[in-house]
Parts: structure tokens; sequence; C-alpha cells
């Protein structure tokens, strides 16, 4: 995967959101409508044109305290309206690590 | 912009006079190193202290021969991230001498000032007002210091040897 | 082990407090991001994909059992029980909070760790040989010489904002374990015609985009004078390397664009100028620091006692010492190697509860220390034989008795797209299928010493050039691809692998790599002869025939 944190011409290519990580803990957080962050991609602000894409990370963006290195990631919207990562990298990023860690739980 | 010096705000007594820009009759000036090295002479001839604004990627041979003319000497922090004028400072100190105001000037923040002063710097245009009010008590974060520079500092070296020898004296 | 004292204290407890103001004033929207980040890199703190990453130094790869219950500690109460040791004598904790940062550190700064340079464009921490002053044939022990450094290097007001990061490594062993031609400087320990120490300094070497290996820029610097030579060339990094673009800013590019020779001149000329400076060492200044290294009082022991007799009947026993253990400078004791590699784990991870329980066992057999190696391995380094049945059945117990270490399933492996927000591909799983597939440990006795190494993306912190196999995860239309290199070497012969051939998706990572040692040993001309050395024999073209010759 690209890193998407060498981003530089926002154009996308079908729905979207911004995602960030959280500034106190690092959480993985997704830029909700009501101009907040959720650690639910479900709760996240869907953007399908690019200035759309545009006006939401400029919006997150100037939320610097609360979140970190704000961009835009790709989802797919599945049967039912429900939202997945669009790429590897977010899959991760959403559910973990894809790897069994053998440390006892 | 805050000027910090002596550990404390203070008026700054200098003018950054641009390139083109007409010098003020007396009063101290600060001009760049093209404009200096221009018409040394000139410019050292006029009423007023002179200083220099070298930046961080030139040599400083072409300024070594001035500096006990010079009244300040103000080296630049492009980004607080560019870190050459840290060297550029200790060479000025350390290898040419030189005594006078050594001025930090660009992006300069509260989490170098101690960097910054054990480089020799003297006097910062600090970016930040409140990093400004902080100056005092942000220099005394740090009692240890590892290695030697220029600013007299005793070393944790020398310390133990120090401590060293005073306890094998007192037996 | 080196004691911290009063005055080492006091400056990771400055240290730590400082932290904690600047994580006050980033979360008080004082500091920016964009001024914070180099703040928290500077105390180990990178952000990842699913949260902050925290790394602790080891320096040069010592540890005291206080200190390893103190990182067992950190990962219960911090983090997710667990911790991931580099390449580069560092743990790394994985999902630990900004907020509770500053607690972390003051507990492990109560032991004398801390987390200083871990990251940024800063003197990282100085690496050296995990077997120092206990590997036979040593000739002094290198640690004295990497602390010395540490220190001088340690908030340095001249050198915290570099080009780039900056990585210094030592050893003092013929046979090079801190892979010294791959570090921005390396110094290789020896003596001159009149017996003093001194060391051969090399420049320039890396891995990454443009990988390089150092070059000799002096062939002795003597002990005295190695503050002064490592600021000189630093000094000339500093104001001449390249800052206009990342991926050119390392030593290893002004070196090579100035040539090794006009290099060195540079170097010498501000060498020369800086004189005799408060810079060199005299003897009492050595020997202050040597004295602050204590040593184990070794017993006299025999060099084959009864307990080894006895053990040599158990095979298990007998294969794990003949892979795991290496001699000792002290007869009678052994330096254990403790493999972090056990099949179907991430390499280089341990539990809470394995590094707790080692803790115990070291205090136990081996004097209260353990060392970290680059392999991502750890060692017990003075274990005396007679204990050495006992240990290994409780290393057993607790996963720690894999007896793979140098073989092929002994890999090196960065994080990867699981945990880092550099990487391209995945790095841990296909780690993890690949000690599936030669899950045999006799079937890998036989193929012998076989170093693969595996990087997520071209940064390299897997060092997959310099693995005898080396695999790079790439991006290709948004799926996963591995390039392979083979023939690479990290230690005093380093030189990068060679390409075999084109990207091979994921699923295909695992034969790839049985097929190219399966056509090591139809090729190798005797079995003593390493996959290495064959592959020098050869070329890549007979394994390239072989891999490709079906895809």
């Amino acid at each position: 995967m690209t890193s998407p944190l060498e981003q530089k011409k926002i154009r996308i290519t079908g729905p979207s959101v911004v995602t960030a990580n959280r500034t106190w803990d690092g959480a993985v957080v997704y830029r909700t409508a009501q101009k907040g962050w959720s650690t639910e991609l479900s709760d996240s602000a869907i953007v399908s044109t690019s200035d759309d894409a545009r006006a939401l990370l400029a919006e997150a963006t100037a939320d610097d305290v609360g979140a970190v290195g704000p961009y835009i990631a790709p989802v797919e919207i599945k049967d039912g309206g429900k939202v997945k990562p669009g790429n590897l990298r977010e899959q991760i990023r959403a559910k973990g690590v894809t790897i069994d860690l053998q440390v006892p739980a | 912009m805050p000027l910090v010096k002596q550990g404390r705000i203070t008026t700054d007594l200098f003018v950054h006079v641009a390139d083109g820009a007409e010098l003020p009759g007396d009063g101290a000036v600060l001009v760049t190193a093209e404009r200096f090295l221009a018409d040394p002479e000139a410019l050292l001839r006029r009423p007023g202290k002179v200083g220099v604004v070298w930046p961080n990627n030139r040599n400083l041979d072409d300024l070594v021969p001035h500096l006990d003319r010079l009244a300040s000497v103000a080296l630049v922090f492009p980004t607080f991230r560019d870190g050459r004028a840290y060297s550029q400072a200790r060479l000025l100190r350390e290898r040419y001498g030189y005594d006078g105001e050594l001025r930090a000037t660009g992006q300069v923040l509260r989490d170098q000032f101690v960097f910054m002063t054990r480089a020799g710097f003297d006097a910062f245009e600090v970016k930040k007002d409140a990093d400004a009010d902080a100056f005092a008590e942000t220099m005394k974060r740090y009692s240890v210091f590892y290695q030697p520079t220029g600013d007299g500092r005793v070393t944790a070296l020398n310390r133990r040897m120090q401590q060293r020898h005073s306890e094998s004296a007192g037996q | 082990m080196y004691a911290y004292d009063e005055l080492d204290r006091t400056l990771i407890n400055e240290r730590v407090s400082e932290f904690r103001d600047q994580v006050k004033r980033r979360l008080s929207g004082e500091l920016t991001e964009d001024e914070f980040k180099i703040l928290r890199l500077q105390n180990g703190v990178y952000l990842q994909l699913h949260a902050y990453m925290f790394r602790v130094a080891i320096p040069y790869g010592t540890l005291s059992t206080k200190q390893l219950r103190r990182l067992a500690h950190v990962a219960r109460r911090y983090d997710r029980g667990y911790g991931h040791f580099t390449t580069r004598q560092n743990i790394q904790f994985n999902w630990i909070k900004l907020a509770e940062l500053p607690d972390a550190l003051a507990d492990l700064a109560e032991v004398g760790i801390h987390a200083m340079q871990t990251s940024g464009n800063n003197m990282r921490n100085v690496t050296s040989d995990q077997w120092a002053g206990v590997a036979p044939g040593e000739i002094e022990d290198p640690r004295i010489w990497s602390e010395l450094i540490r220190q001088h290097t340690t908030l340095h007001p001249e050198f915290s904002f570099l080009p780039r990061k900056f990585k210094i490594a030592i050893t003092a062993s013929e046979h090079d374990r801190a892979a010294i031609k791959i570090h921005d400087i390396g110094l290789r320990l020896h003596k001159n015609a009149d017996g003093e120490t001194g060391f051969e300094v090399l420049v320039g070497g890396g891995l990454g985009r443009t990988p390089f290996i150092a070059k000799t820029i002096k062939p002795f610097v003597h002990g005295r004078d190695v503050l002064s030579y490592i600021e000189a060339i630093l000094r000339v990094y500093n104001q001449y390397g390249r800052r206009d673009n990342i991926y050119k800013a390392r030593i290893k590019i002004l070196v090579h664009e100035l040539g090794i020779e006009k290099f060195a001149k540079e170097v010498e000329e501000e060498w020369k100028q800086m004189g005799d400076s408060e810079l060199r060492l005299d003897h009492a200044a050595i020997e202050e620091v040597r004295s602050r290294f204590s040593y184990p009082a070794y017993e006299k022991l025999p060099h084959m006692p009864d307990e080894l007799k006895q053990a040599a009947h158990d095979p298990l026993f007998e294969r794990w010492r003949k892979n795991s253990v290496s001699p000792h400078k002290v007869q009678g004791y052994s330096i254990v190697t403790l493999s972090l590699k056990p099949v179907g784990g991430p390499p280089g991870d341990a539990t809470a509860e394995q590094m707790d329980a080692l803790a115990d066992l070291a205090d136990k057999y081996s004097f209260g220390e353990v060392r970290v190696g680059h392999e991502q391995n750890l060692a017990l380094p003075h274990v005396a034989k007679r204990d050495l049945p006992a240990l290994f059945k409780a290393l057993d117990r607790l996963g720690l008795a894999t007896p793979n270490v140098n073989l092929v399933t002994d890999i090196i492996a960065c994080p990867g797209l699981d945990y880092c927000s550099l990487a391209n591909a995945r790095s841990i799983p296909i780690a993890q299928e690949l000690t599936r597939r030669f899950a045999n440990h006799d079937t890998a006795g036989l193929i012998g010493r076989l170093h693969i190494n595996i990087s997520g993306c071209i940064n390299a912190c897997g060092h997959h050039h310099v693995g005898h196999i080396g695999i790079l995860g790439v991006e290709k239309n948004g799926e996963e691809f591995y390039q392979i290199t083979i023939g690479g070497r990290a230690d005093e012969n380093a030189q990068m692998g060679t390409l075999i051939g084109p990207a091979v998706p994921y699923a295909e990572v695992a034969d790839v790599i049985e097929d190219i040692v399966e056509a090591y040993l139809a090729l190798r001309d005797r079995p003593e002869e390493l996959f290495v050395d064959t592959v020098k024999r050869l070329g890549v073209e007979p394994f390239r025939e072989r891999v490709y010759a079906t895809r």
C-alpha cells in the first residue's frame, strides 16, 4: 500500500472517509459529519467527490489538537449500507493485526 | 517577536534592515551577509552598531575577518529542524573566539533553548510570546551535561573525576 | 553491567520531566503536531497504524534482570502484554497511549532505562556485539567505548538536528556480530603496533532506498581521540549533508557524492582544526567509565562437568546445545542464545510473562544479566556449563529454547504492514509461514546457516539487502508483492544481495523460498558449503532458473 502519508493531490475514485489517530492515545479515528472523531468507521462522514473530500480533510486537519495526521482513505459500501475499509492497510487499522500474536489473553 | 537576552525579555536595540531598504541614519542595525560584504567599511563607518544575519548554508570564512568589529551575529533557523546554525555558533565561539552577541533567529522555540545556549547563543528572537516568558524556567530543565562545549558547563565526566579526586584526597 | 550514578539518573529524570511538560503542552494544544513530532521522536515515540509506538534503548544490548522486569511491567501496565526486540538493540511497545508515556518513561528511568534519541535525526542507540565482554578472542570489551560515545552524543547541543538519523555500531571481535558495515559509522576496535587501543573507522554504510557498504575513512584512530574524530565527522555531516530530500539526507549519500577521499579530507581538516580539545580522553577518563562496568565473579569450573556428560544422552538437549550454546572466554561457562523465533511466532516478540520468567532464570544462571542481539534474539552471557541441562528445561517450558539460531527459521523481520505506517506489505505473516514450512528443526539443521531477512518497505528495517535471502515487500496495484534477493550478508564480509527476478505475490513467497532452498541443497558441493557460499560460487542464475522455470 503506498503510504497515504505521501498523499499529495487529492483525487478520489470512490466513496472515501477521513481517518487519523487520536492525539491522546493514538487510537484509529474517523471524521464524523458532526465535525468530531469516532473510533467507529460506521460513524464516519462519507464523501464521494474530490471537492467534498478536500473540504472534509481541510476541516479535519484544522483540529490539530484532537487527532494526528488525517488523510483520505477509501471505503466500500456494502449492500445494506454497511461501510467497510477499502484496502488492506485500512482493514488492518480497523480490525487490528492479521497475525496470531501468541500472547496470552 | 520578543527578544530574550541575559535570560529575560528585553528591548531589541537592533533594527533588521532588509536588502534594498534604506539604512536609518543612526542606531544599531542587522543587515544581511550580502549587504554587509558588499561594502563592510561603509557600514562600519556609520554611527551605530552593526550586526550581520549569516545564512546557515554559507561558510563562515568571509565573516571571520570582521568579527571583532561586529556587535551582533545572527544565525538562522529556517525551521527548528535545521541544525546547521548550531555548528556555526560553536565554531564562532570556540574556534574564532567571537564574544559579541550571538543571536538565534528564525523558528526559535522553547524546546531548543538549552541546546542553543550550550552552542553559544546568548540572544534569542523567540517566535512565541509564551516561549519567551518561559525562558528562565526552561533553562533550569537540565543540570547534567555529558559533553563539553564552549559554554563552560562542567561535564558529567569531569564532575565524576573531580569527585573521585576529592574522595581520594580526603582519605 | 554499566551502573548509573547520580548524574546519569538525574539526567534521565530531567529528560522525563521535560517530556512530561512537552506532552502536556501538546495535549493542551500549546504545541502543534508539527512542533511536537520531533520532540516525541527524540523520546522514541512514533505514530503507527493503530497507536503510538514506543521504542526504548538497550544500549549495547546489555540488560540487568531488574531492567528486564521493568520492561515486562511496561508491557503489562501500559501496553498489551508484549514487546518487540528490534535489529538495533531496542525494544518496542506497540499500543502505548501518549497521555501515559511520561509515566512509562518515569518507571523505566527508575531502573536506568531511557528512550532518548531512539528516533529522530540525531545519534541513535550506540550498538555493539551482544557477546561483548564474554566472546573468546575479543580484543577488549567494546561497551566501555560504546558508553563513552553514548554519553557524548546524548542531548548533544550541536548534533540533535542532523540532516537525518545517525547510527554507530562497535565491534571488538574478528567476527562482526554488530553489522558495523551497514552503519553510518562503524568502529572496529583493534590495537596498533605499540599495543594501544584504537579503531578502524568506517563511514557511510546503510540500507534503505540506496544501500551502501561502509568504507574505511581512517585505519586507526587512537582511542583517546575517538570522540573528537566522531565529532569531526558529525560536524562535516551537519553542515554539508543534504537537507533538501529526505531520501538523500543520510551521510552515505554525502560520502557517495563527495567520494570517500574528499569526505575523508574534509573530516581530517576539521579534526586537525579541533586540535587538542577537551574531547581528548585521558587514561583516567577512560578508566572512570571502565570502573563502572562490573563483571561476574566467575568460579573455577571444569570444561566438561558431569551434568553435561549425562545430559548428552538427551537428543533434544544435545540438539539445542549444539545450536544455541556458544563458547565463553572463561572455562566452564557458555553463552546461551535464546531464540525469539518460535515456529509460527512473530520474530523478536516476547511476552511480559516470558520477560519476567527469563529475568528469574538470568538471576539464577547468568549473574543477573541478559543480552539483546541485532538478530532479534536474546542471550544469557554467563551460564555455567553444569547448569545448561536445567536451563534448557526451563527455557523450553517458556518457549525460549527453539533450536534454530542462525538457521532458516531464525528470521529477521520488521513489523511490516501489520503495525507500521510506512510499510507497503506485511512481513510478520511471511515469516510465520516460513517458520511453519521449515518447522522440522532437523531439516533446518541439515540446511545449515541461512539468514532470511524480511522488510515491509524500502526503508529496510528488516535489513533485507544483507539477508542470505532477502525479502522486500512492495505494492503493485494495491496488492502485496515481494522482491527476493540472495547472497547478501551483514558480517565482516558484508555485501548486498542480488535480485533474482520479478516480484512474486504474497501467497507464493513461501513456495519460492522453498524452491531456493531446495536448489541450494542440490547445488552445494558439500554439506559444509553454506547457502551464501554456494550463491557466491555459482551466482544467482541457477536459483533464478529454478524459481522462474515453472512460474
